[in-house]
C-alpha cells in the first residue's frame, strides 16, 4: 500500500485546531485557516440581497417611480386610469420578457419575437375571418404554428451550432416577410379587422372561452364600487373611468409567477440555469441540454403568441407589422432584470420589473412636459447602467473576490 | 444512492479494456491498449501530453466506443452509447473542467442533473432545496470540506475545493469506479495533497479510482498500480511494489530529459 497520509489526519480546512498540534502544523494551518475564513465569511442579509439578480431592477424600479412621482405626481399618472395605462404597456412587454429572461438564462436569444407577434396575430385572424374557422380553433392554430417555429429555431441552433443570434435573426426576416406576404396573398390586405359580414370584435364576443381568456377586464365591480366610494375617478354615470384590470395584466402576473417558480423551484429550472451557465458541464452530468434549449425557444414563441392574441383581442384587428422592435424591448427588460447576456444567471421577477420600468417610462413621459422621444434615450441609458451594474455586482458579490489558489 | 455495490460476476477486475484501439481518421489515438482495474485499487494512468490519456478516459466514460478490442465491466462486455450508460454502471468521470457551473450554488451544483424532488402541496414536483443544501454540506463534510453555506456560489470556491466537490458528488451518486482526469493539474501543492487524501478516502470506502496525471510525484505515493501510456501505446502496467518512482519517471520521460525533470520535480515532492 502506498505511503498515504492517515485518513484521520486533520484537514487544513478544518476549524478549531487542537492545542496538541505541533508548532509546524499550526503554522501550516494558520495560512489555510485564514483562507477558510475568507471563503466562508458570513455575508449579511444586506450583502445577500445585493447579490440577488433582482437587486438592480428593484432599485431601478424604485428610482423610476420616485422620479415620476416628483415630475408627474399630480398629472394623473398615478390615478387608476394612469396605472392601468402604463400597467398595460408593462404587462404586454412583461409577457415576452418572461420568455426572453428564461431563454437568456438558458444561454440563448430570440430576435424573432417581434416578427413572431405579427405572424401569430395574422395566423389567428386570417383563419377566423377568411376561412370560417371558429375562433378557438384558429387560436390553437396560431399557437401550434408558433410552437413549431419556436422548436425550429431551437433545433436549428442546436443542430448547426450557430449562435442563436444568427438563426433567430434569419427568422426575424422570415417571419416578418411571411406575415406580410401571406396576408397579401390570402386577404389582399396587411391590416385585417373584419370580413364582408363580421368584425373580429363580433367573433371575440361570440366565443365565450376566447372572450373569457383574452378579452376585456377583470375586477370591474371592484373598480365601480371604488368609483362610487369616490376613491377613483368616475364618469358622469357613476361607472369607473378605469374599467378594470386588463386581462393582459392578469396573464403577465400569472406567467411571471409561473416562470419564477419554475426557475427557482423546479428541476427544469435547475436545468435551465445549468444549461446556460455551462452547457458542457450540464451535458456531462446528464442534463438534456438540447431539449432544455428547444423547450425554451418554444416557450418564448408561446409568450410571443400570447402577446399577439391579447393584442388582437384588445385592438380588434391584426396587422402584419405588429410587434416591431419587441425582441429588443424584451431583451432590455430581461437585462435590466439582472439576466446575464452570457446566460446562467438571472431572474424572471427581475425581468417583470424591467418591463414595469419600461412601461412606466414610456407612458410616464407623456404625463410630463418632456418630449416623448426622450424615453428611448432614457431606456438606452437605463440598459447601459443595468448591464454595467449587474456585471459589477456579479463580480463583487455573487462571485466574491477570489484570493489564493 | 451512495452505497457501493460489490462487483458482480466472476471477474477479478471491475473494469477491463482489452487491447483497445481508437482511430480518428488517419490518427492512431490508441493502439492495443490494455488496462485492468481491480476493485478498490487506485490505478494511475500516466503519460505525457498526447499520449492518449484523454481518449482512453473518454472511452472508459462512454464518450467514444473502441474501434477494436473489448471493454468489459464486471467481466461482461459492454457497449456504452453515452456517458449516461457508463454512469448507470457506476463509472463516473470527473473531467478537468469538473462539470461545475460557477454561477450556481454548491447545492445546485451537487445535485445538478439529479435534483432531489418532493411534491409541493402533494401535487407539484419541486426541487427539494432544503434537502439538497443539507445533504450536499454533509457529503462535503464527510470528504473533509467545510461549507458553511450550501447557497454560496461555486465560483467563490478555490480550485481544490471545486475538485473535492466534483469528486464528492461522483461518490455520492454511487460511483464504484471514479475516473479522475488530472485532478491535481491546476492545483497548488497543498491543494493537490488534499485531493490525494480524498482519493485515499475513496479507496478506503472500496471505490476503485483511475487517476490520470502526468505528475509522478502525485501518482506514486497514492497508486497501487501504474499504467504508462506513450504515443497511444501502453508501456505496461506495474504494481506499486514492482517499480520505483524513478523507474516510472524514467519510462514517462525518457533518459535524456530525466535529470532536468528530476531537478524540477524534487521541489514538489510530497
Amino acid at each position: 500500500m502506498a505511503s498515504v497520509p492517515a485518513p484521520d489526519a486533520r484537514l487544513a480546512s478544518d476549524h478549531a485546531p487542537t492545542p496538541q498540534q505541533t508548532a509546524t502544523q499550526a503554522a501550516a494551518d494558520s495560512s489555510a485557516k485564514a483562507g477558510a475564513d475568507e471563503r466562508v465569511r458570513d455575508i449579511g442579509p444586506v450583502r445577500r440581497f445585493l447579490g440577488r439578480p433582482e437587486f438592480g431592477s428593484l432599485s431601478g424600479t424604485v428610482l423610476v417611480f420616485l422620479l415620476f412621482a416628483v415630475v408627474a405626481g399630480n398629472s394623473g399618472m398615478f390615478s387608476a386610469e394612469g396605472i392601468v395605462n402604463w400597467g398595460t404597456v408593462a404587462a404586454f412587454l412583461g409577457l415576452i420578457a418572461v420568455g426572453a429572461a428564461l431563454l437568456m438564462i438558458g444561454g440563448e436569444f430570440d430576435l424573432s419575437v417581434g416578427s413572431m407577434i405579427g405572424f401569430a396575430g395574422m395566423m389567428l385572424t386570417i383563419p377566423a375571418l377568411y376561412w370560417g374557422w371558429p375562433l378557438w380553433l384558429s387560436c390553437l392554430f396560431a399557437f401550434a404554428l408558433a410552437l413549431g417555429f419556436g422548436a425550429l429555431n431551437g433545433v436549428l441552433v442546436i443542430r448547426t451550432g450557430l449562435p442563436s443570434f444568427i438563426v433567430t435573426l434569419a427568422f426575424y426576416f422570415i417571419l416578418r416577410g411571411l406575415s406580410l406576404a401571406l396576408s397579401i396573398l390570402l386577404t389582399g390586405k396587411t391590416i385585417i379587422s373584419a370580413n364582408e359580414s363580421l368584425t373580429l370584435h363580433d367573433l371575440v364576443q361570440a366565443d365565450p372561452v376566447f372572450n373569457f381568456l383574452f378579452s376585456g377586464h377583470v375586477l370591474k365591480d371592484l373598480f365601480n364600487s371604488l368609483a362610487q366610494a369616490g376613491v377613483i375617478a368616475a364618469r358622469d354615470d357613476g361607472v369607473a373611468l378605469a374599467i378594470g384590470v386588463p386581462k393582459v395584466v392578469v396573464w403577465w402576473i400569472v406567467l411571471t409567477l409561473a416562470g419564477a417558480f419554475m426557475l427557482a423551484r423546479t428541476r427544469f429550472g435547475n436545468w435551465i440555469i445549468a444549461a446556460g451557465g455551462d452547457p458542457t458541464a450540464a451535458k456531462n452530468v446528464g442534463i438534456p441540454v438540447a431539449r432544455v434549449k428547444i423547450v425554451l425557444f418554444m416557450l418564448m414563441a408561446l409568450c410571443s403568441t400570447l402577446f399577439a392574441v391579447l393584442q388582437v383581442a384588445d385592438a380588434g384587428s391584426a396587422a402584419a407589422d405588429r410587434g416591431l422592435q419587441k425582441e429588443f424591448e424584451a431583451i432590455i427588460a430581461a437585462v435590466i432584470g439582472g439576466c446575464l447576456l452570457t446566460g446562467g444567471y438571472g431572474s424572471v421577477i427581475g425581468a417583470a420589473l424591467g418591463a414595469l420600468i419600461f412601461g412606466v417610462v414610456q407612458i410616464g413621459i407623456g404625463y410630463t412636459s418632456i418630449d416623448n422621444n426622450w424615453y428611448r434615450v432614457f431606456l438606452g441609458l437605463m440598459l447601459l447602467i443595468a448591464v454595467i451594474f449587474n456585471n459589477f455586482i456579479r463580480r463583487r458579490v455573487a462571485l466574491g473576490a477570489r484570493r489564493g489558489g | 444512492m451512495g452505497s457501493i455495490k460489490p462487483p458482480q460476476g466472476g471477474s477479478e477486475y471491475i473494469l477491463e479494456l482489452d487491447a483497445v484501439s481508437k482511430y480518428f481518421g488517419s490518427v492512431i489515438a490508441l493502439k492495443d491498449v490494455t488496462l485492468r482495474l481491480r476493485p478498490g485499487e487506485v490505478h494511475c494512468l500516466l503519460g505525457d501530453n498526447g499520449a492518449g490519456k484523454s481518449t482512453l478516459i473518454k472511452m472508459l466514460a462512454g464518450v467514444y466506443a473502441p474501434d477494436h478490442g473489448e471493454y468489459r465491466v464486471d467481466g461482461a462486455p459492454v457497449h456504452f452509447r453515452s456517458p449516461c450508460d457508463a454512469l448507470d454502471r457506476g463509472i463516473a468521470t470527473v473531467y478537468q473542467d469538473l462539470a461545475l457551473v460557477p454561477l450556481m450554488s454548491v447545492a445546485r451544483n451537487f445535485f445538478m442533473g439529479r435534483e432531489p424532488r418532493r411534491r409541493l402541496l402533494g401535487v407539484f414536483p419541486v426541487m427539494d432545496h432544503a434537502m439538497a443544501g443539507t445533504l450536499s454540506s454533509e457529503k462535503l463534510a464527510e470528504m473533509g470540506i467545510r461549507v458553511r453555506d450550501a447557497d454560496q456560489m461555486v465560483g467563490t470556491m478555490s480550485g481544490g475545493e471545486k475538485q473535492c466537490l466534483a469528486i464528492a458528488r461522483a461518490i455520492h451518486f454511487g460511483a464504484r469506479v471514479l475516473i479522475l482526469d488530472e485532478p491535481t493539474a491546476a492545483l497548488g501543492v497543498k491543494q493537490s495533497f488534499n485531493v490525494l487524501r480524498l482519493i485515499d478516502r475513496a479507496r478506503a470506502r472500496g471505490i476503485s479510482v483511475i487517476f490520470i496525471t502526468h505528475n509522478v510525484n502525485h501518482a506514486y505515493p497514492i497508486g497501487d498500480t501504474f499504467t504508462l501510456l506513450n504515443r497511444g501505446r501502453s508501456l505496461g502496467t506495474f504494481a506499486h511494489d514492482g517499480i520505483s518512482r524513478d523507474e516510472v519517471l524514467d519510462m514517462m520521460a525518457g533518459g535524456a530529459e530525466m535529470q532536468k525533470l528530476m531537478a524540477e520535480l524534487e521541489g514538489v515532492r510530497i
